[in-house]
């Protein structure tokens, strides 16, 4: 177990389409996290950026473009891409620079303005490059994935697309409630079922969006937030950034093939889902708590199937074993373990960089005790998850 | 001026053959094709020809070309009711028709490998377990070029009666 490092503030854009520049989202979210920590920019004594490939520079240079729009100031200056995992990882290397005293103060920006429709690989003919050639061979996009694993759950555990649509209805009523989210409307299961099928059995209703926005924190020592006068601050106790193990069993993006068995023979079914589950063991493990202690969860939502996939991979339940907490409304506001208070991606859409920032201000927020109707009672530890493409894990455990 | 046929990637299935003369017998089977440590037996696809991936191989293998089991079960499958994106090929002039793509479990091999349904496999004729085969097919084609890859479709009457007619225009190779 690790020592504590404190969030001292939290920030975001709203997100939406709001055809600005990144950097202008990402400038407005560090803003924001540093007057809600009290300090100045200039006190900040490391900035670590998670990086957009889209909108920005596409050499992977966000630290230092929001240092420049923040105003130069000389602080130490850190970017990093991990697709969809690039905030977990800002986050990770934030605290490493904290825990190791190579900075008191830093502060994490992501940030993106994503174009709409499908996410597409970079241009030109590049066949060594495994997420061109799935969608040149394959015409595989991120939602026929997601498809295919809802399509599995169908098969193997009995879901059926009612219970999928349930996932989008409490997400859009937890959304309704947060003002930084995009789609602040309640959605009924018949408007989810009335939507068009994007990839059988998913439906428009079903699938995150693509969207602009960003998030920030300013985390910090445990002494320098004593000092700055906050004696009791949310903590971020474990960040997990895990990699898979061979063999990988479960397809996933962007690969067109899982890898064969033959030379290291699995344990069978306990190894479906054994990536996923494995960014979650190892936040737990590093924390030193388990999936009884949580009072909330935010993951990611990419499909309304794959949030039931992430209860059974943070240990909320068993395998197979999804669909019944969100059928008895355990996973809703006001139930046993409330996943995705946030109103999660199905309200916010995606902006790559900036979703595990964001995840990580949701549960600064509730731990705080200053999510407003949205607040889940007395909250004390929270875990985010979530993971990106080419095998980057992504959770975060933070407490109170 | 005929086509030529070109695997869209090489190396990755048996090369595309004209059909047979009347004389010289079945065109050889389809196969995709794969690698195979001869130091652990660890098996890749899409090939792997720099080194083994396996983190508890001893060293030392070879990368050896194999085939890989011509029939498996479907993992998983579903379908793309929207144009991709590029590089994806299609005419934006038709309109778009909704192609399957299905998640083939390789029981040998221990291996899930995805692939597009051959053409006339519909999402109806699929349901998870059920026995599938890989042919050569036809991805796209443009004025030089008829672009060769891998689909799958139902071994059995359903497979027989959705790929009619296909199996000219996919080209034999299977």
């Amino acid at each position: 177990m690790s020592a504590d490092v404190a969030v001292l503030g939290a920030g975001m854009h709203p997100w939406g389409k709001w055809g600005r520049s990144f950097v202008e989202y990402g400038r407005v979210a560090a803003r924001a996290a540093l007057a809600d920590a009290g300090l100045d920019w200039t006190d900040v004594q490391s900035v670590v950026g998670a990086d957009t490939v889209r909108s920005g520079y596409p050499g992977y240079v966000a630290g230092a473009t929001f240092a420049r729009a923040l105003g130069w100031q000389g602080a130490r200056v850190t970017s990093v891409y991990a697709a969809c995992a690039s905030g977990a990882q800002a986050i990770g290397a934030a605290r490493a620079q904290i825990l190791a005293g190579l900075a008191d103060v830093v502060l994490v920006v992501g940030a993106d303005a994503a174009p709409k429709g499908f996410f597409a690989p970079a241009g030109g003919e590049r066949p060594d490059d495994p997420d061109w050639l799935r969608f040149r061979v394959l015409g595989a996009t991120n939602p026929a994935y997601f498809a295919l694993y809802a399509r599995r759950r169908m098969a193997v555990y009995g879901d059926t697309p009612e219970d999928f649509a349930l996932v989008k209805v409490k997400n859009a009523a937890a959304g309704l409630l947060n003002p930084n989210a995009r789609y602040r409307k309640a959605v009924t299961a018949e408007e989810v079922a009335a939507s068009a099928v994007v990839a059988d059995p998913l439906r428009l209703l079903d699938v995150c969006a693509t969207s602009d926005g960003g998030a920030a924190l300013v985390l910090c020592s445990m002494d320098f937030a004593r000092a700055h006068g906050v004696a009791d601050p949310v903590r971020i106790r474990a960040v997990s950034t895990v990699t898979p193990t061979y063999p990988r069993t479960v397809l996933d993006l962007p690969d067109i093939a899982t890898d064969a068995t033959t030379a290291v023979p699995t344990a069978g079914p306990a190894a479906a889902a054994s990536f996923r589950a494995s960014i979650a063991r190892a936040a737990y493990e590093e924390a030193g708590l388990g999936p009884r202690d949580l009072s909330l969860a935010e993951v990611y939502d990419l499909s309304t199937a794959l949030e039931l996939e992430w209860y059974e991979d943070i240990g909320l339940c068993g395998p197979g074993e999804g669909a019944s907490l969100v059928r008895e409304g355990a996973t809703a506001l006001g139930g046993r373990v409330p996943v995705n208070t946030s109103g999660g991606l199905a309200s916010f859409g995606e902006a790559v960089p900036a979703q595990a920032i964001a995840q990580v201000c949701e549960l600064t927020w509730q731990l705080r005790g200053t999510a407003g109707e949205r607040q889940v009672p007395g909250a004390r530890a929270g875990i985010t998850a979530n993971q990106g493409l080419f095998g980057h894990g992504s959770a975060v455990i933070a407490v109170r | 001026m005929a086509r030529t046929r070109t695997p869209v990637v090489s190396g990755w299935f048996t090369q595309d053959v004209p059909p047979p003369a009347p004389m010289a017998g079945p065109a050889p089977p389809f196969r995709l094709l794969g690698t195979r440590c001869t130091a652990c037996a660890a098996v890749f696809f899409p090939r792997e020809d720099s080194a083994c991936r396996n983190p508890h191989c001893a060293g030392g293998g070879d990368l050896a070309e194999v085939p890989l089991s011509p029939r498996g079960r479907v993992w998983s499958y579903t379908d793309g009711r929207y144009r991709p994106p590029a590089p994806y090929v299609s005419d934006p002039a038709e309109p778009w028709e909704p192609y399957v793509l299905i998640a083939v479990e390789l029981e040998a091999e221990g291996m899930v490998v995805l692939g597009q349904g051959a053409p006339g496999v519909r999402l109806a004729d699929l349901t998870v377990g059920a026995e599938v085969e890989v042919v050569g097919g036809v991805l796209n084609e443009d004025a030089e070029t008829t672009w060769l890859t891998w689909q799958f479709r139902p071994v059995g009457p359903a497979g027989r009666a959705g790929s009619t007619g296909s199996a000219e225009r996919s080209g034999g190779g299977s």
